[in-house]
This record gives structure tokens, C-alpha cells and sequence, in this order.
């Protein structure tokens, strides 16, 4: 299932510690990373617990702390979402605050130097991370900065992050009621008892996943599990065309276009074929016939807006992801749906069309469920993963030691040679003979 | 979601329409006498009447066009499906055919001389015929008028009461075009819904064109592989691509259902392409040219982009898009080339529609998916982004199948709409390869350079005929812009046909042994011999009717017609359908008949038939004589001498038409020693000895007619009788080379039978029957035969069938299974197939399965 197959031999073993109060937790800082096409994603965690030892922490370790608690914005590009910050967060026994930045990929060599410039390379840290960049921006990480990035499956990090985040934030689940009218409402879900539910993160692409219980997942889409893009149509879609029809720069300012705009002047509608619904087929004439379907007149090219433009676009993109998650939750008979990624950051527009797509096609059988920290689940689990990685680390270094002192058998067997830090968990009962 | 041809009608079309309707009028003019030239240069080419003045343009320029919208003063019937761009015509018509009278042939007894072999009488004989024509829209009111001046007297002189006054109309353009269709026709136009019609049209041809469907993969040479319909159609999955994508269930003739569709189609394509275009690029396949040319990788964003190296190390596909668009994001329009940006849409929705169509069709647990439409237009790219969509997307699971002659679905199922008293369901239909175009589908080996044009332009120069006909011309304000016209014509069999019923219906039954389309060595050979066997055959063709004062013009008509569609297959083997040499058989009895030579081996056949039938007695005596074991043996023999008189085959009409006498006996010297080349005579003989298990049945597809049939199978069907065997003989109905027909049969067999008791007998009481298959082939397509034969061959019980002949034995059917027993025996009569079989030529197949 893991993409990223074993590529840890490739490394050389983690560097030593150097907190010796936690000697089953890495050195701080505590980063989770996810490098898509797109967005960079990363989380920080901020320890508020902090102890006499940490009070004489290295000084870059604070510098570090302080840059990014005391800005919302780093350098041209980078921004935290202050609103989604999450405190008083249990993680590896240690609680401290959650704390969510973005910069777009483009800008990773910008963010590297920045990175260096606050002495992050002198901390000769690890870092998990995940998403396409994890691997492309590999060697520039450990150049630059000294610090390595242990590569963590997509997927995988999406899932322990949505139930990290489920558990640790009661508000975290919602979907919208009377998606269609103005007075659509955030009501809240209760996600405590979730399975199965699909998950759909609309990053450039998308991709769809089907979760039947804690840590149990399967791609989605026909039969297909090589590749973690189940649909080319997604953020970058929208952004691409867009940035292409209006000339727009961002994707805020695509969506601030696109909030003003009117598609019914971009697209045909049903009722502009039909004159009304199209009744053979019971197709309501408010339908979208053809995304786009108007614009070959070139009347109507002269007359439309930039703001039309874009809300096509992005009604266009939605409905399509619409249609593709309805029936993979149907082909899967899910009822469930879960939209996240940073497509739908700050999107109600699109929020409000799955929504009311989902519903509308399945006759009410289907909900769309939406996630307040939309992009950032990836990372989260990867900041999980790498304090996990940190336990199972100390759990093979004390076998070893065991082993190397003479230690007797573990229940009668000789128990496996230890295997370099991987992201396969222990036999439970291994952790049992070495505690 | 709802889409249609309905809205290709765009805004921006309608701006040129009404622009052009005031040049209308002048525009027909020019028609006619732009028209009038190929038509001269053919008759000059011909040496034909000189060419008439100024004022016949007029009247040579219908005569052409009447070559185009032909059997028009007989049509009965019309419809029509107007898209924005494309305008589809069809109507029903009458063609008569003169065929020789065979039952007539009452000259006493046997031995007709050469002084009058000629006397015979022809028959006219009526068919009925579906005509397909496709132009662009454009130049509808062009169209309509010609029809009505071809027409409209001929409905107003006729009884209206049966031919209707109405015509079916579907396509968006069927709304706006309703009033001039009225007015230029008099005729009243019923709409009628265009996914009804899709689908019926859909049904029609995949039910009557064997090799309809086809499968797109440009990796492959060639590209398109036929699928071979089977006895069941039903259930597919119909993804209709117009504006919007429709995706339909259907499940029976009459039973289907839309299951969902998506808004992002060809209208979407053509919308998003105009903008992205900055409007610079107005026409739909402007656009698709573009997309050739472009390179979508410059604008979509690929796992590789996003993994950098190491994609393929994890097992990555790095050129799997992972986000459409997606590097165009956060820049400017203008760092981008068109003909990518472009490309890239293309593929994005050919994608978007081949995933959805794939989630669709492994809902509802459907492998068949056929795809149509507006946006597809049979164009390679686009089939190439929907079968590479559905391939990945399905992991190979589902097929994503195209309809040769798609364009003509709407028309066809609004036909189709309006004829429930013409018995189309009743009937089979054929198409008819002479009168039709190629089904338009290009074969290159990049994407550029697509249509052809410098082959299509040079055959018709070269040949006079429209392949497909680029004719009219007409002065637009800058250009010259040609009208495109492309026609389908499907003939009504005379009986409806069906699967042979001893096929076993557990394995794929394909009629044809090669498939030349994939066989370049096997393709090269046969289209070289059938080019040299043209002259040959228009000219025995001219001679079969030296009365004939149209004769020679016919025949060198025929001739270049023939020539140019083998040239055109040389560089289009898929143009029309399976390539195959049943196909090309079947090319050149369809043209021959098209041209009026119904039977140019009409005197040969009467020849060797008076001098068979001389020698048959002597036959029998001989056999008599022979003990059981050497007889049987020996009847064997004696059809595999009769197989070697074969008209068709070069090597034997060198022999016939040779300085030496050639009869039964020189023929049977000529014939492989055993072993042969496929030698099962043993077994058989074996089987024979059974004296428990004598056959109820045997069918017999019997080959040429003269010494093959008289001196050859007669005794054997003697033998069979004698054994109690019942015997059905099979025959073509038509005439193919100098195979027997069934009604030379019907007239022989009663001609014999005065003289041979046990022929007598045997038809008296029923233990001989004769059958038609309802072919006119020299090959033997056994999805496809006779109901009447379907019938007979159940009720008897048939436990044997025997297929004789190189065209029926090894050209086709050398690898169809039987749930009887079967024997297949030929002699191969052509060198370069003898050597490919591994043997000389005089080469014998004798196969027995049981």
C-alpha cells in the first residue's frame, strides 16, 4: 500500500538526541511537512509544557519558536492560518499548540533560505514528510539545511491526521445545510463513530480513499492503486484555467473573482436547449447541459466578464469532482463523504456545490462532510509519524541493546535481527518482550 | 447532462448562416457548374461523348449529383439529423437490378452451344436500399433545393397515400430548419427525440454491419482492430458525447435508460477552446487540428513534475497527469503555446469523460461501452484520450468501443422512426461497399497530416468516383471552400439472416481466417492480385453483354472504380471495415452488380455446365463399379477434381483458357498426392464405416457451379441419399464468379432429374433440399445467413456439414467450430497461398472435426 516502499535504507541512521528527558521523543523542533504540487503544508509544534532542561534550550531552538509565533505571514508567500491553530494538543506526552503555515511549492527555495537563515541547519534535524515534494526537494533539505526528510506515505499521513484531528478537535467535522439557498449553515457532525467513510482531498488533483477503520484504507476509483491521482480535475485544474481565462495571479484571487461572478453566462444550461427541463430524461432545466457550452458564440465571448469566467471554472471543476465521488461512494456503498484539501480552503462556493451535488444526485442518500483544517491533515500526520518513528526507534534500540547484553529470547524465539527504522510497526508482542 | 447535437447549433454559427443565406441563391449556380467538370474530364478519359456544350451543364451536373444523392427520384421515405455542422440525410429508395431469369432457361435438354449460350432473359428485379448522405450543414438549403427539383414531381404525380407526407427530423438543427424543410420539400417535419434515435441507430447497425465496432489504439498497426458482432447485442452502454456527455443503458431493442452524463463535452471543449484561443480560433475542428499539433505536457501538471526523479522508482507512471492545467497556474496566458494549451483541454476532458463513463459502466457491471458523438467524430486524438482514459481507469477491465459509421446514428434511428410499415426489424441489411464511402477512419502513423487530403484529392482526379467526393465547389467571399460529402448505403437482403445454427456458440465465431488489416504480407499479396484480376474482370464483364450499347462505358466505370478503391486501400486498409479477401470478393460483386453485370460468368457457367452434365453419367458408372472403400475415397476425390475449376483463380483460367484440353480428368492429375495437406480422408472414411451411426443431415455449401457441382458433389449427394443421409444443397443467392446460384441450381437439378431417377426421387420426396444462404459471396460469412436455411437445416437435424471451396473453406471458416461434424475440403488454387500454407499449389485441404 505504501508508496514510498522502503526507501529508508538509503539513509544513513538517525543522528543521536540530545534530550535526554524524553529519550523516546526526537529533538524539538517538531515538524510535520507535506510538499504537494501545489501547497506546501506544515505544522509546528510548540511545546507549552516546558521543562527546567528546555528552558536552557539552544537559543536557535528559540529564535525558531518565536519567528513563527510572531508572525502570520513569512516572507512574500508563506502564511499561517491563525484561525485553525489548535492548543493545549496531547502529542507524545508532551502538550503544546498546533500551529498551520502554507507556502506555495514554487517558493520552496525562498522557504529554505529563510529556513537557513533562522539556523535551522545547525539543528541537524529530521523531518517527516510527505506529498510528491518530499521526494523532489530531498536533496536541497539536506544540503542546505542538514535536515532529512523521512518520507511518509501520502495517504497514510492523510489518515492518521484526519483522526488525529477528529479526535483532538470536537468541531472539527461539519456539513452544510440548505447548501442552495443563502442561509446555508455550518451545522456540526459527530465523526466519533465515522467507518466507512471516502475520503476525497482535492489538492492539484484529487485523489479518493476509502477508510473502513482506524489506519484501514483503500484507494478508490475502479481498481486502480498505483498512482495517488484518481482525478487529473482538481485545485490545479481550477487555478491553471483560470489563472489562463482572467489572468488572475492566486488562488484567492480566483475565488474573489469567481464569488462575483455568474456561470449561467458561461455555461448552457438544460432549459437553453430545451427551452425548460428536458422531461424524457426527468433533467431539470437549471441543469448545466455544457460547462462552458455558451462560450462558443463569439457574442457571448464579447460579452462575458473575467468574474463569469471564473466562477464557471470553478463551478465546472466542482461538479466534476461531484460526479466522480458520487460514484465511487456509490460503487463503494458508502453514504459518507468526506471533501478536504486546500481546494476547498476559504470555498464556500464549492463547499456549497458538493454539498448540494451530492444530495441532489443520490436523492438524499449521500452527505457531503467537510473538515475544518481542509489541506493540513498530511502534515499532521506526519508530525505523528515522526514522533511514532521516534518510539519505534528506541523500542529496536533497547531490543538491540537486550540482545547485545546477552538478553534471553523473547517468548522462546529467537525474535527477529532488528531492521533499520522503517514504517512498520513492531509485533506487538516484541514490545512486550523488550519493556 | 442534456446534451444533443441540438446545441451545437452555436450562436456564432447561426451569425454565419444568416450572413451566407443572401449568397444563397447565386451559390447554387456555381454548384452546378463547378460540378459539371469531373464529370467531363471522366467522359473525356473514357473517350467517351464528346463534351457537350455550355448549356448540358446544367443537365451533367444533376447527372452527377444524381451519382451522389443516388435513387433519388424513387425515395420513399426521408429523414433527417441536423447538427451544427453536419447535416445527415437519409431515405429509402427502390434500386432495380437486372439479373439473369435462371428458371427460364427452357432450352430442351442438356448442351446449349456456344451460337446460343446468349439466349437468356433478365429479370428486373427490385431491392430496396438505405442511402446515408453527410455534408456540412451549411450548405443545407443547397441540398434541399436539389432534392426537391429531383423530387417534388415525383411525390406530387405519385399516390401520397403509402409514401407519407411527412419527414422525420432530429438533430438541434431540426427546430431551427423546420421551416424551409417544409417549404422546400413539402413535406411536414416530425421531431423526434435524438437519444431515441441514437440508440435505434445504434442497434440498426450493430445488429447488420458485422464489423461495425472497432477498437482505437494508436500504439497499435494498424490502429483499429473490428470487432466481430456476436448473436448478442444487448447490454451496452452508449456514452453519446455531444455538447454535454449523455451515458445510456441499453438493454434491449427498445429499452434503455440514461444513467447519468456529465456537463463537460464538446461543447465544453469548443467553449474553453474559443476562450482559450482569445477567440482567434472559431471552429470546432480548428481547435482539434491545434490539439494535434500540441504538447499538453507544457501545461499539465505530471507525476514527474510533482515526484522530480523519483517517480519511477516508486513505481510511478511519471507521465500520469496529476493535475490538469496545473503548471499554468500562477502564470500568464502567454507563456503558454496555444496548440498545447489546447491539447491539454482536449485531453483533460476526454479524461474526465472516459473516467466517468468507466465508473458508469462498472456500476452497472457493463463491458461493452460505445462512444459517439459530436465531440468524437471517429477523430483519432480524441479516441485515442477516451480509450487511454478508459483503459487506465478500468485497468483494462472495460473496452472503450467506437461505431464505424457513428456519424449516421441519428439519422439512421430517425429513419428508422418513421418505417414501421417497411419491416426494417423483419429484414437484414447489408452494406453496401460499393455504393458507400470509407467510414472515415484515417490510418496514419503520427496525428498530424490526418485527412488524407493529397490521396483523397488525387483519387478523385484519378478516378472520377467520390471516394469519399469532394465535388462541389463553392465561391465563398475569400475562399473556396469544398463540400464534403460522404455517403452510406445499406442494401435490404432479401431474406432476413441470422447465425448458422451449428456454429458453436461457445467460441467467438470470425467468419474471415486473416484479417488483412493486420496482416501487411497477407495485404500487400491480395490487394496486388485483386488489382490484376480488375481489368480482367470488367472486361469478361463488358463481353458478358456485347449487346449492350452502355457496355463498354459501364465496364470502364466499373473499372475505375474498382482500381481507385484498391489504391485508396492501400493506403487505408481500415477505411471500410475488416479488410479481408472475403471483403474485397464482396467489394467486386457489389460493384459489378452496381454497374449492371449481374452475372458476367453467366456463359461460362452455362458452358461447363452443359459439358458437366455430359460427363455426369460416365461419373457414375465409374463409382458404381468401385468397391465401398475405394468409392469412398474416390467421391472425395472427385469433388477436389470438381474444386478446381475455379474462374476465380489465375493459376487455374490460365489452364481452362490454355491451348490444351482441360477437363475432369487433367483435373483431377493435377490435384496433391496424399498425403495432403491437411489430410483427414482416413477418419473419415472411418466414420463412414459405421453402420449404426448413419447421418440424419448433411449441409452441403457447395462451391462452383459446372464440373465442381455436377461432376464433383452430385455423386456425393448420390452416395448420402443411397445411405439414407438426407442432403441440403446451399447455394448463394447471387451470383458470385462462377459459384452456383440457388436459382441455376433450382432449374439445373430439375433439368438432371428427368434423366437421373434418384435426383428425382430424392426431391420428390424431400431427402434432397436446396437452400439459398441468402449470399453472393465466393466466401461463406455464417453469422450471417438465410433464415429459410437457419429453418431447414433445424428441422432436418442436421448432423454434418461439409463446406467446399477455397472461398468459404479457407478464406473463411478454416477455424470455425461446429457443434456437428464437419468437413472442410479445397483445392488451393493460388500459388502464393498454397506456399503460405506450406504446400504447392493443387494443394488439398481435407479437414474433419467431429
Amino acid at each position: 500500500m505504501s508508496c514510498n516502499g522502503n526507501s529508508n535504507h538509503e539513509h544513513p541512521p538517525l543522528p543521536e538526541w540530545n534530550s535526554l528527558n524524553y529519550p523516546e521523543l526526537p529533538p524539538m523542533p517538531w515538524f510535520g511537512l507535506d510538499i504537494g504540487g501545489s501547497l506546501a503544508k506544515l505544522v509546528y509544534f510548540e511545546p507549552t509544557d516546558n521543562t527546567e532542561s528546555e528552558e536552557t534550550e539552544v537559543e536557535t531552538l528559540k529564535n525558531i519558536r518565536k519567528y513563527l509565533k510572531n508572525n502570520r505571514s513569512y516572507g512574500d508567500t508563506g502564511h499561517r492560518d491563525v484561525h485553525l491553530q489548535m492548543d493545549s494538543v496531547l502529542i507524545g506526552g508532551r502538550k503544546g499548540s498546533l500551529h498551520f503555515i502554507r507556502f506555495p511549492t514554487s517558493e520552496m527555495a525562498l522557504f529554505i533560505e529563510l529556513a537557513k537563515s533562522k539556523g535551522m541547519a545547525t539543528l541537524a534535524s529530521t523531518v517527516c514528510a510527505t506529498g510528491g515534494g518530499a521526494y523532489k526537494f530531498e536533496k536541497q533539505f539536506f544540503k542546505e539545511l542538514h535536515m532529512r526528510l523521512h518520507k511518509f506515505d501520502e495517504l497514510e499521513s492523510l489518515i492518521r491526521g484526519i483522526e488525529f484531528m477528529e479526535a483532538n478537535s470536537p468541531t472539527e467535522c461539519y456539513y452544510l445545510e440548505n447548501p442552495k439557498s443563502d442561509t446555508a449553515e455550518k451545522i456540526c457532525y459527530d465523526f466519533s463513530d465515522p467507518y466507512p467513510f471516502m475520503v476525497v482531498n482535492i489538492g492539484s488533483g484529487v485523489s479518493i480513499l476509502k477508510v473502513t477503520a482506524p489506519g484501514e484504507f483503500t484507494r478508490v476509483s475502479g481498481t486502480r492503486c498505483d498512482c495517488n491521482y484518481l482525478a487529473d480535475l482538481g485545485g490545479g485544474t481550477f487555478l491553471g484555467l483560470c489563472c489562463l481565462l482572467t489572468g488572475c495571479a492566486s488562488f484567492e484571487e480566483a475565488l474573489e473573482l469567481a464569488s462575483q461572478g455568474d456561470s449561467t453566462k458561461v455555461d448552457k444550461l438544460v432549459k437553453d436547449i430545451y427551452g425548460g427541463g428536458y422531461e424524457k430524461f426527468n433533467l431539470d432545466g437549471n441543469l448545466v447541459a455544457a460547462s462552458f457550452g455558451q462560450m462558443i458564440s463569439t457574442d457571448r465571448r464579447a460579452k462575458v466578464k473575467r468574474e463569469d469566467l471564473a466562477r464557471a471554472t470553478l463551478v465546472t471543476i466542482t461538479n466534476n469532482i461531484a460526479s466522480i465521488a458520487r460514484m465511487c461512494a456509490l460503487n463503494e456503498k458508502i453514504s459518507r463523504v468526506v471533501f478536504l484539501g486546500n481546494f476547498l480552503r476559504s470555498n464556500m462556493i464549492s463547499q456549497k456545490l458538493l454539498s448540494y451535488g451530492m444530495e441532489y444526485w443520490s436523492k438524499g442518500a449521500l452527505r457531503a462532510l467537510f473538515l475544518e483544517h481542509e489541506g493540513y491533515f498530511g502534515c499532521v500526520g506526519c508530525l505523528l509519524e515522526l514522533i511514532t518513528q521516534r518510539e519505534d526507534y528506541i523500542l529496536q534500540e533497547n531490543l538491540k541493546n537486550n540482545l547485545l547484553n546477552g538478553a534471553a529470547t523473547v517468548n522462546g524465539t529467537t525474535p527477529p535481527p532488528p531492521t533499520e527504522v522503517s514504517g512498520t510497526p513492531n509485533p506487538p508482542e516484541m514490545r512486550n518482550g523488550s519493556s | 447532462m442534456g446534451d444533443t447535437k441540438q446545441d451545437e447549433v452555436s450562436n456564432s454559427q447561426e451569425d454565419i448562416f444568416d450572413n451566407d443565406s443572401s449568397r444563397d441563391f447565386s451559390a447554387v449556380k456555381s454548384i452546378n457548374l463547378v460540378a459539371a467538370a469531373p464529370m467531363q474530364t471522366l467522359q473525356e478519359q473514357m473517350g467517351g461523348r464528346p463534351k457537350s456544350a455550355q448549356s448540358d451543364h446544367e443537365i451533367d451536373a444533376s447527372k452527377d449529383c444524381e451519382n451522389l444523392f443516388r435513387n433519388l427520384n424513387n425515395a420513399k421515405r426521408f429523414a433527417i439529423d441536423i447538427g451544427g455542422s453536419l447535416t445527415k440525410i437519409a431515405y429509402y429508395s427502390t434500386v432495380s437490378h437486372r439479373r439473369i431469369k435462371s428458371a427460364s432457361r427452357g432450352s430442351p435438354g442438356p448442351g446449349p452451344t456456344f451460337s446460343n449460350a446468349n439466349d437468356f432473359e433478365y429479370e428486373m428485379w427490385e431491392g430496396a436500399r438505405l442511402h446515408f448522405i453527410k455534408f456540412e450543414t451549411t450548405f443545407i438549403e443547397e441540398c434541399l433545393d436539389f432534392i426537391q427539383k429531383n423530387l417534388a414531381p415525383n411525390i406530387e404525380g405519385k399516390d401520397s397515400g403509402a409514401s407519407g407526407k411527412f419527414i422525420k427530423a432530429t438533430g438541434g438543427g431540426s427546430y431551427k430548419y423546420s421551416s424551409l424543410i417544409q417549404e422546400k420539400l413539402g413535406l411536414s417535419v416530425e421531431k423526434e427525440d435524438e437519444i431515441s434515435c441514437l440508440i435505434k441507430g445504434a442497434n440498426f447497425l450493430l445488429k447488420n454491419v458485422p464489423d461495425e465496432a472497432f477498437v482505437f489504439d494508436r500504439k497499435e498497426s494498424p490502429q483499429y482492430k473490428f470487432l466481430s458482432a456476436g448473436p448478442v447485442v444487448f447490454p451496452y452502454l452508449l456514452v453519446n458525447i455531444g455538447s454535454g456527455v449523455s451515458i445510456l443503458k441499453v438493454v434491449s431493442e427498445d429499452k434503455y435508460e440514461r444513467i447519468g452524463g456529465t456537463a463537460t463535452g464538446g461543447g465544453t471543449f469548443w467553449g474553453l477552446g474559443s476562450l482559450l484561443t482569445g477567440g482567434t480560433v472559431k471552429e470546432f475542428d480548428e481547435l482539434l487540428k491545434m490539439a494535434e499539433k500540441g504538447d499538453h505536457r507544457h501545461v499539465d501538471m505530471l507525476v514527474r513534475d510533482i515526484y522530480a526523479g523519483d517517480y519511477a522508482k516508486l513505481g510511478l507512471p511519471g507521465d500520469v497527469i496529476a493535475s490538469s492545467f496545473g503548471k499554468a497556474a500562477s502564470h500568464s496566458p502567454s507563456d503558454f503555446n496555444k496548440n498545447d494549451v489546447i491539447r491539454s483541454l482536449l485531453f483533460t476532458i476526454a479524461n474526465d469523460i472516459g473516467q466517468i463513463a468507466c465508473l458508469y459502466a462498472m456500476q452497472h457491471q457493463l463491458k461493452r461501452v460505445y462512444f459517439g458523438g459530436y465531440f468524437l467524430r471517429n477523430h483519432p486524438l480524441s479516441m485515442h484520450a477516451v480509450s487511454y482514459a478508459i483503459k487506465y481507469w478500468s485497468r483494462g477491465s472495460v473496452e472503450a468501443l467506437f461505431l464505424r459509421h457513428e456519424g449516421y446514428l441519428g439519422a439512421i434511428g430517425a429513419f428508422l422512426k418513421g418505417t414501421e410499415e417497411l419491416d426494417t426489424d423483419k429484414y437484414s441489411w447489408q452494406e453496401n461497399f460499393a455504393g458507400s464511402s470509407s467510414g472515415h477512419l484515417p490510418v496514419t502513423d503520427s496525428f498530424t497530416d490526418m485527412e488524407s487530403e493529397n490521396i483523397q484529392e488525387n483519387e478523385s482526379k484519378f478516378s472520377g468516383e467520390k471516394e469519399p467526393g469532394k465535388l462541389l465547389l463553392r465561391k465563398r467571399s475569400i475562399d473556396f471552400r469544398q463540400i464534403n460529402f460522404e455517403q452510406l448505403e445499406i442494401d435490404r437482403m432479401e431474406r432476413p439472416f441470422g447465425f448458422f445454427p451449428l456454429l458453436d456458440v461457445n467460441q467467438k465465431y470470425y467468419p474471415d481466417t486473416v484479417d488483412l488489416t493486420t496482416d501487411g504480407i497477407a495485404r500487400e499479396y491480395w490487394l496486388n492480385c485483386f488489382e490484376g484480376w480488375v481489368e480482367r474482370i470488367t472486361t469478361l464483364a463488358m463481353e458478358s453483354q456485347p449487346d449492350s450499347p452502355t457496355s463498354t462505358d459501364r465496364a470502364l466505370r466499373c473499372r475505375r472504380k474498382l482500381n481507385a478503391r484498391l489504391k485508396y486501400l492501400k493506403t487505408n486498409p481500415c477505411a471500410y471495415g475488416l479488410l479481408t479477401v472475403r471483403s474485397l470478393l464482396d467489394t467486386f460483386e457489389q460493384s459489378l452488380r452496381e454497374y449492371d453485370f449481374p452475372d458476367p460468368y453467366w456463359k461460362q457457367k452455362r458452358t461447363e455446365n452443359a459439358a458437366a452434365l455430359l460427363e455426369l453419367p460416365k461419373r457414375l458408372a465409374y463409382l458404381d463399379k468401385l468397391d465401398w472403400k475405394s468409392r469412398q475415397s474416390d467421391l472425395i476425390w472427385g469433388v477436389l477434381a470438381g474444386n478446381v475449376f475455379d474462374w476465380g483463380a489465375k493459376e487455374v483460367r490460365n489452364l481452362l483458357e490454355g491451348p490444351d484440353q482441360f477437363g475432369f480428368n487433367e483435373a483431377m492429375a493435377k490435384l496433391q498426392q496424399r498425403p495432403w495437406l491437411v489430410d483427414a480422408l482416413d477418419d473419415w472414411i472411418q466414420r463412414l464405416k459405421d453402420p449404426d451411426m448413419v447421418h440424419k443431415c448433411a449441409a452441403i455449401f457447395v462451391d462452383n457451379s459446372g464440373f465442381d457441382f455436377i461432376v464433383g458433389i452430385l455423386p456425393l449427394v448420390r452416395e448420402f441419399l443411397a445411405r439414407g443421409t438426407k442432403v441440403i444443397l446451399c447455394t448463394n443467392s447471387t451470383p458470385a464468379v462462377n459459384d452456383m446460384t440457388y436459382g441455376e441450381m433450382v432449374s439445373l437439378l430439375r433439368e438432371a432429374s428427368k434423366h437421373h431417377k434418384w435426383l428425382e426421387t430424392g426431391l420428390r420426396d424431400g431427402f434432397l433440399k436446396l437452400a439459398a444462404t441468402g449470399q453472393g459471396s465466393p466466401c461463406l460469412d455464417l453469422s450471417r445467413v438465410s433464415q429459410d436455411l437457419i429453418n431447414m437445416v433445424t428441422q432436418m437435424g442436421t448432423d454434418l456439414v461439409i463446406i467446399e471451396g477455397m472461398g468459404r473453406a479457407i478464406h473463411t471458416n478454416l477455424y470455425a467450430k461446429m457443434k456437428s461434424e464437419v468437413i472442410k475440403l479445397a483445392v488451393i488454387k493460388n500459388k502464393w497461398l498454397a506456399q503460405r500454407l506450406g504446400g504447392e499449389v493443387f494443394s488439398v485441404i481435407f479437414s474433419y472435426e467431429r
